[in-house]
């Protein structure tokens, strides 16, 4: 079980205010804006909060954010190459 | 020659945890906070509306008694559009809303709670609901002026700006709230109430 993907599931449910959607219920390569999930450009925002907030990260490129912010599996794959390493 | 007859067709009011309809209690729920409230009420009246829970308390208060006033009480397709407008009032402004943004800014500034501080936002969630595209207006009072509600509204309406509106007082602050709207046409319908002051207190 990938728990960053899981962990990611309830932090958008929490950052967005998705309380008529459940974690689980969210796919991983779901797309996130238009159809699927449905989020719009203040939920983007506030998903670019929720990378700063939980895991440090500062999109480097505005262009870049309707790629990392396709699913769930794209914000988990930004993660992972972008997290700060944290010094032992 | 300018109509001067204009009719409050519906109300709905919600104050201390019930909701009233044409003045007749439809829900309650006491012992709740004003969030639970809202969303107890919000699903008792099965509104199916996503957004909804996004939304801050002045935008979700409004939006609620607005479901509420116009169901089984208005028919859109009577009219176009541009001709629906909305004319509110309160005391707080987005206050509520403004102090929690405020709060945000000291960890990370919310978008979410950025959009709604402007009391405007409530008429803009319920005219996106229902495609409302007349005139809104949005006023502070420190109590509510219904003679001077009463006589925007009429101007608008007298004077063909619109055909009908939606109208009165949506207010929150902290766990303190009142809304209190007003549906006013020009058709007398059944059980006509003139649309003066006295008869929106």
């Amino acid at each position: 079980m990938d728990t960053l993907i899981t962990d990611l599931k309830k932090q958008i449910v929490d950052q967005l205010n998705l309380q008529d959607i459940k974690p689980e219920d969210i796919g991983d390569e779901q797309p996130l804006f238009v159809e699927g999930l449905g989020l719009d450009s203040i939920d983007a925002l506030e998903l670019i909060v929720l990378l700063q907030q939980h895991y440090k990260i500062k999109l480097a490129n505005a262009e870049d954010g309707p790629k990392v912010f396709y699913s769930v599996k794209t914000m988990a794959d930004y993660i992972r190459a972008n997290q700060p390493k944290t010094a032992l | 020659m300018l109509q001067e007859n204009n009719y409050i067709t519906a109300s709905c009011e919600i104050s201390n945890h019930i909701i009233y309809k044409n003045k007749e209690a439809v829900f309650e729920n006491k012992n709740a906070s004003l969030a639970d409230f809202l969303i107890s009420a919000y699903n008792h009246f099965d509104l199916k509306y996503p957004k909804f829970y996004k939304m801050d308390f002045l935008s979700k208060l409004g939006w609620l008694a607005s479901e509420i006033l116009l169901k089984d009480s208005f028919q859109h397709a009577n009219y176009k559009s541009e001709e629906i407008g909305i004319v509110l009032a309160n005391s707080n402004s987005s206050l509520d809303t403004d102090l929690k943004y405020f709060e945000s800014t000291k960890d990370f500034a919310s978008p979410s709670l950025f959009v709604y501080t402007l009391p405007n936002i409530v008429m803009g969630e319920i005219c996106i609901k229902n495609k409302f595209k007349g005139e809104n207006a949005f006023f502070i009072q420190e109590t509510f002026d219904a003679n001077f509600v009463q006589q925007y509204v009429n101007n608008l309406l007298n004077n063909n700006i619109l055909q009908a509106c939606i109208c009165g007082w949506v207010d929150v602050l902290h766990e303190n709230y009142e809304a209190l709207l007003f549906l006013i046409e020009k058709d007398e319908k059944n059980n006509p109430i003139p649309f003066t002051g006295e008869n929106m207190v």
